[in-house]
């Protein structure tokens, strides 16, 4: 068999067109948007192989129920049962617990970051509080809040201020010293100082931050959702897993996931849009 | 015009500088006057303190002896443009003035570095050149009566930096702040300064005037000779 053979029983029937029997070196074979569809091909297939799998009866439904049986609960719930209230409660407890969590370490990263005299107070113990996994704290935050909104909420916050705390100062630390000289050149009040350089040059790394805690905000809740919640995506889960609805649980996790990459894709709007500046951020690179 | 620069206030007077780092003495009893209107170009080998005496002007450097009697503000332009990434070039001309006015005063100081078109582009679409004519117009803004100039062409090609001979002079002539210019180059400072000097051990070591009679080329050979690049004077 020839190279050139072999190439074209490779590509697929749809991409052979762009691929003219030309000299296999000089040819392009996959263009970008070639590559961007059959980057899906794989997921596509395994779902497909999956429904195949479940519908044959190879995979019993109470080990994975078939894709089309979990969008068919899917939509039972959303139009009958309770599933939009709970995804409100788990987005709720999300929001409420990323906001004050953030909040409290985004204030102590800036007057660590800034001061000396901060650091010196607060750094050392939060670094040795960082030290413990956050989710070890769990029996501990149960005996203090009991299992209601409280808990869970505790636990996102925490989950969600070590990283803005850490990027926080590392992005005021790292702003460039040769700015900072700029800016006494310029005769810059210490307000000025603050918004014009060096709020502005730690902002990559504060969004950063903010990019991590999304992710342990969700692990976090979670976990906490899964004990002794009355509503909740966790609470859908727990409850059927006592009727072994394994449909419900694997659409549990199925939202879980898709929440986890809506709000990853915020962020990276966020970042596009404050970060239009930076070469790393802005411009058609993404 | 030597004359009326002789009469013009003096935009810094320094008397016995001292500055030290730990046992090492960078500058000692050094003594020199910068007048309104007047460039001058200090010259040294590496490490012979032109930089540190810079710094010490601009407020950056605290000194450790002496006096420095300069304005409150002297304006710097350092080797890298230093232009804030994240600010556009109006903003970062306008860095340090009063928010009233603050645009038609940076897009005037822009037209006259020949950037009067570009007020809302960002640094990083710059060439080299462009981002330190940026950096001039930034400090000619604040309308200084000193103006530093730390190696600030440096960086830049032959070409260009030619280019910007021709603009600073322009500028200066037309601002006439007292002007201190940094520089390795001895071409640069024969083509800009009323004055040259030579740093050496310290102290100011000697002090020409490239507009008096003389050839260039003289006072080329001589400069070259007191940094220690020519041993023999008459090899040259």
């Amino acid at each position: 068999m020839s190279q050139a053979d072999h190439t074209a029983t490779l590509a697929l029937p749809g991409l052979a067109a762009a691929a003219p029997a030309a000299s296999a070196r000089r040819v392009r074979v996959f263009g970008p948007r070639a590559l961007l569809a059959l980057s899906w091909l794989a997921p596509v297939l395994l779902v497909a192989v999956w429904e195949v799998l479940a519908q044959t009866g190879y995979v019993t439904p109470q080990v994975l129920p078939a894709p089309s049986k979990v969008v068919r609960t899917a939509w039972r719930l959303a139009t009958t049962g309770s599933l939009l209230n709970d995804l409100g409660t788990s987005l709720l407890r999300a929001a409420v617990g990323f906001v004050l969590g953030g909040s409290i370490a985004f204030v102590l990263g800036i007057l660590v970051g800034f001061s000396r005299l901060a650091e010196a107070l607060i750094d050392r113990s939060v670094q040795m509080v960082r030290a413990i996994p956050f989710l070890a704290l769990l029996p501990l935050v149960i005996v203090w809040f009991g299992v209601g909104e409280g808990q869970k909420i505790f636990l996102v916050a925490l989950g969600v201020a070590f990283p803005i705390y850490i990027n926080t100062t590392l992005g005021i630390r790292q702003v460039d010293g040769k700015l900072l000289e700029l800016g006494r050149v310029q005769g810059l009040s210490t307000a000025q100082m603050i918004t014009r350089i060096i709020l502005p040059g730690a902002l990559p790394s504060i969004l950063t931050g903010v990019r991590y805690s999304l992710a342990t905000a969700w692990l976090a809740l979670v976990v906490a959702e899964t004990i002794g919640a009355q509503a909740g995506i966790g609470f859908l889960a727990m409850d059927a897993r006592e009727f072994l609805r394994t449909d419900v649980v694997v659409l549990t996790i199925v939202i879980y996931a898709l929440i986890g990459v809506v709000a990853d894709s915020i962020a990276r709007l966020l970042e596009r849009r404050l970060l239009a500046w930076h070469p790393n951020f802005g411009g058609a690179t993404r | 015009m030597s004359a009326a620069v002789q009469d013009a206030p003096a935009a810094v007077r320094v008397f016995g500088l001292r500055r030290a780092y730990g046992p090492r003495v960078v500058i000692d009893r050094l003594d020199l006057t910068i007048r309104r209107g007047e460039f001058v170009a200090l010259l040294g080998e590496s490490g012979c303190g032109k930089t540190t005496l810079l710094r010490a002007l601009a407020g950056l450097d605290p000194i450790d002896g002496g006096r420095i009697e300069a304005p409150k503000r002297p304006a710097v332009v350092f080797q890298e443009p230093r232009l804030l990434p994240w600010d556009s070039l109006w903003r970062n001309v306008a860095l340090g003035l009063p928010a009233e006015g603050a645009r038609e005063k940076a897009a005037a100081a822009l037209a006259e570095v020949g950037l009067g078109g570009r007020l809302d582009d960002w640094p990083r679409n710059l060439s080299g050149g462009q981002a330190q004519r940026v950096a001039l117009a930034r400090a000619l803004v604040q309308q200084p009566e000193l103006l530093l100039l730390d190696e600030p062409f440096a960086a830049l090609d032959a070409l260009t930096r030619i280019r910007m001979h021709v603009l600073v002079k322009d500028l200066v002539a037309r601002h006439r702040p007292g002007v201190l210019l940094v520089t390795h180059d001895v071409a640069e400072a024969i083509a800009l300064a009323d004055r040259i000097l030579v740093m050496r051990g310290g102290a100011i070591a000697a002090e020409h005037r490239p507009s008096a009679p003389g050839l260039p080329a003289a006072t080329r050979a001589t400069l070259l000779a007191e940094l220690g690049v020519i041993d023999d004077l008459k090899s040259a």
